[in-house]
């Protein structure tokens, strides 16, 4: 076990510097690429907000069966078969057929090529199930198709959502998919996160609509709020134009009235339709409808055929600024809901890691001092090996540009603090074998051997706790659970090469010393 | 040598006492959730104001109708923490919070930290947390078993559910805070005290194929003493570290570094007085350890 061979020291030599150098990237800056790298803070060190986001599929769910109901009757209507009853309750459409027409609709909603009811080969199942009840027929979303709707309105949401972010100008916004209704944002740097949270809280869904007296409108009607809450507006449910349509929108000051206002522009098909709609209703009014509340009503007073107009509301300039980032980035697919959020301020943030590297500085110290006077000359040499071994540690995170947390930090000071264990478990097992043992090398050796399957089994017990937590852990507590794991690692590198090294250099010196240890 | 032996039956029956002490601590009186596993939102606070004491803040926050509000001081003198159910989960609640303390204190006061868990995400930390600390002492009793016997295996995880059933109790008796950090620290409790135990362990296991004529009520005695320096060393060496973590690392890390503190305190007592006493309540003895060797040589 003491000996090693020149190619092996030189190798560990090498290692060991190749992993200080990464480390000390941290604090100086490389020309080289592969050597400019840096540990991530987290943001409860750098400060910054942690959003967590679900999106309530439940309206786009019901919207999806809405639309539903008409291609289903529509679809049989070619096939001269009558539909009737055909009503949605609790996420599922009931309808029924008269008895000779009920294995057709079965054949069509099972048929693997069907056009209604698309078939997913991968996971052998159809979008929709069908179920004959006797009294009638009742479909719904499979599990599969449930799964798909929710990545797909995911999918769509985590553009948005980016888009949004995007604009205000945060920097490194990090916006990652969780599970497949969820989305995480994080934004370092940010400790204010009211504006994002409003600007996500909107779905922003635009319409343009007019205004109706006559309740029997042919599209049907919707009684809207205005945006102060007070009055209200019989509106239309014919959509003129929608958010779909525009190409942009910018907040403007209107040099006549001196109001703020946002100024959009539509692309062809909304231009022609805004267009028509202008020309056919002059004294009407069009109702500007946001997320179901009227921002402003005014009576159509020519002919808009330009493609672009404008929305007055009483707008502030940040108002105004906000709404036109939210028809720029287009509508949600459905409603975000803010489900957990962390914000640390930046000052917290530094405070943090000043404590964290305080309590490092003074663990670090404290257990140096410790190992020096109990073993004097070995704990010099576990002394020099704890320092390698937490360069190798801050060098492997830094390789990786992994996120250190404060939790993260804690982990460290407290590899330091056990890093030591698998030194005196040799050290110790070395003075037994003294006991017995005249021989310095043979001792050492003894050591080093019988206390191998202690060490390795305490490793591995807390490398097994450590990727529990993992992959259980959220956010900080991860950081711990990487800096522990690491640790580790790192440990049985340093004292089975570097501490070991020395250790053979010092006693091969000292062969015939008495009380070595 | 000291005679750890002679006090395995008198350290038993105080786990015991600890053991039964504690989970009654935690059915009658529970834990004291965090808003990580409870909701709720949390503030720190730092003012620098003295009109913004702990009592004027009360006053402020009740005022505004947020449920079951805690202010309390927070590492110094003007540091805050408020908490608070927020049972609506109000959407600008923060907001709302601003513009109330505004009118009162001014622009005096600073908003550190804000943390709001809404009640889904809450049971989901709590159900991950309990997965998280039941699946590790899982995989710790299999590990021990495929390292040694069933009866190694049997006396590590006892000291194991000693170490946590009594950080926990101790949380409860003090009504101290359980947030992640406290899993994250009983967790790493599990793998320092397995740690201790897999070190004696290891040495029990050597000197019973060592020694054939030893009983394994004297056997362990020797075993724990020649492993003592080490397992002093070692705990002196980690709680160096965590004391620096708990006296220098800031307030966030308190909580965290004392359930370590207490967690290798007991889990060091655990390892020489439960783990060790369970093999000798079920009589290892050399054949024990043999048998399956033997059985190893047939195959």
């Amino acid at each position: 076990m003491l000996y090693f061979s020149k190619l092996r020291i030189l190798f560990i030599t090498l290692f060991s510097v190749l992993f200080i150098l990464i480390a000390s990237s941290n604090l100086f800056k490389f020309d080289d690429n592969f050597f400019d790298k840096k540990i991530n803070l987290g943001l409860d060190l750098q400060g910054g907000s942690y959003l967590l986001l679900e999106i309530d599929n439940e309206p786009v769910i019901e919207q999806k069966l809405q639309n539903l109901t008409t291609t289903i009757r529509n679809y049989f209507k070619e096939k001269n078969i009558k539909i009737n009853n055909i009503k949605i309750e609790n996420q599922n459409i009931f309808f029924n057929v008269i008895e000779n027409d009920k294995q057709f609709i079965l054949d069509v909603f099972q048929d693997e090529n069907s056009e209604l009811n698309p078939y997913y080969p991968r996971f052998k199942s159809h979008q929709l199930e069908i179920e004959d009840t006797g009294l009638n027929f009742k479909v719904n979303f499979s599990r599969q198709g449930l799964i798909k709707l929710k990545t797909s309105s995911q999918d769509q949401a985590i553009e948005i959502v980016r888009r949004r972010v995007d604009e205000v100008g945060t920097n490194e916004p990090n916006i990652l998919k969780r599970g497949n209704n969820r989305i995480l944002v994080e934004l370092p740097g940010l400790d204010d996160p009211m504006r994002i949270k409003s600007l996500l809280g909107k779905t922003a869904n635009l319409t343009f609509r007019f205004v109706t007296n006559d309740e029997n409108d042919r599209f049907g009607v919707d009684k809207l709020k205005f945006e102060n809450g007070i009055e209200e507006a019989t509106v239309s449910k014919r959509i003129i134009i929608s958010g779909e349509n525009l190409l942009d929108a910018q907040p403007k000051m209107d040099t006549q009235t001196n109001q703020t206002i946002v100024s959009f522009t539509l692309d062809r098909v909304g231009a022609k339709r805004f267009g028509k709609a202008t020309s056919t209703g002059i004294g009407k009014q069009l109702a500007i409808v946001l997320d179901g509340k009227i921002i402003s009503a005014p009576v159509v007073r020519d002919t808009i055929a330009s493609g672009s107009g404008q929305i007055s509301g009483g707008f502030t300039f940040q108002t105004a600024t906000d709404l036109a980032l939210l028809l720029r980035s287009g509508a949600l697919p459905a409603p975000l809901e803010i489900i957990e959020e962390r914000t640390v301020g930046p000052d917290l943030g530094q405070d943090s890691i000043n404590a964290g590297m305080i309590a490092l500085a003074i663990g670090f110290m404290l257990v140096i001092i410790f190992m020096f006077v109990k073993y004097r000359i070995f704990g010099l040499i576990t002394n020099v090996t704890l320092i390698v071994n937490l360069f190798i540690l801050l060098g492997i995170l830094t390789l990786f540009e992994a996120t250190l947390t404060l939790p993260g930090i804690a982990g460290i000071i407290l590899t330091v603090g056990m890093a030591v264990d698998a030194n005196v478990l040799i050290f110790e097992r070395i003075k037994e074998e003294l006991k017995d043992e005249s021989n310095n090398i043979l001792a050492f050796d003894g050591g080093y051997t019988k206390s191998r399957t202690a060490i390795l089994d305490a490793n591995i017990t807390t490398l097994l706790a450590a990727i529990i937590l993992f992959f259980m852990g959220s956010g900080p507590v991860k950081g711990f659970a990487v800096t522990l794991g690491v640790g580790i690692f790192t440990t049985l590198f340093s004292v089975y090469f570097i501490a070991r090294l020395f250790t053979s250099i010092y006693v091969a010196r000292n062969k015939n010393k008495e009380n070595l240890i | 040598m000291i005679a750890f032996n002679k006090y395995y039956n008198h350290f038993n029956l105080l786990s015991s006492i600890l053991i039964v002490v504690s989970l009654l601590l935690l059915i009658f009186k529970g834990l004291n959730f965090g808003i990580d596993f409870k909701g709720g939102t949390l503030i720190e606070l730092r003012a620098s104001d003295s009109k913004i004491n702990v009592s004027s803040l009360r006053d402020r926050f009740n005022q505004m109708n947020l449920g079951d509000v805690s202010v309390k001081k927070f590492g110094n003198d003007t540091d805050f923490l408020v908490k608070f159910e927020n049972k609506d989960n109000k959407k600008n609640i923060i907001e709302e919070i601003k513009t109330n303390l505004d009118k009162s204190f001014g622009n005096n006061y600073d908003f550190r930290r804000v943390e709001n868990v809404g009640p889904k995400v809450s049971a989901e930390l709590l159900k991950s947390g309990v997965i998280a600390i039941s699946l590790s002492l899982a995989l710790m009793l299999i590990y021990i078993w495929i390292r040694f016997e069933w009866q190694f295996s049997l006396g590590a995880i006892l000291a194991l559910f000693h170490d946590v059933v009594v950080t926990l109790g101790v949380f409860s008796l003090f009504s101290l805070e359980i947030n992640l950090s406290i899993i994250a620290a009983v967790l790493t409790i599990v793998g320092y005290s397995m740690n201790d135990t897999v070190v004696i362990f290891d040495r029990v296991r050597e000197n019973l194929r060592k020694y054939s004529d030893i009983k394994i009520f004297e056997l362990t005695n020797i075993s724990i003493n020649e492993t003592l320096s080490r397992t002093i060393i070692t705990s002196a060496t980690t709680l160096l570290a965590l004391l620096a973590i708990y006296f220098f690392g800031g307030e966030i890390l308190k909580g965290f570094s004392l359930a370590m503190i207490l967690g290798v305190v007991f889990g060091t007592y655990s390892s020489i007085y439960i783990a060790n006493t369970v093999l000798v309540r079920l009589r290892v003895s050399q054949k024990t350890i043999l048998r399956d060797e033997d059985q190893n040589k047939l195959n």
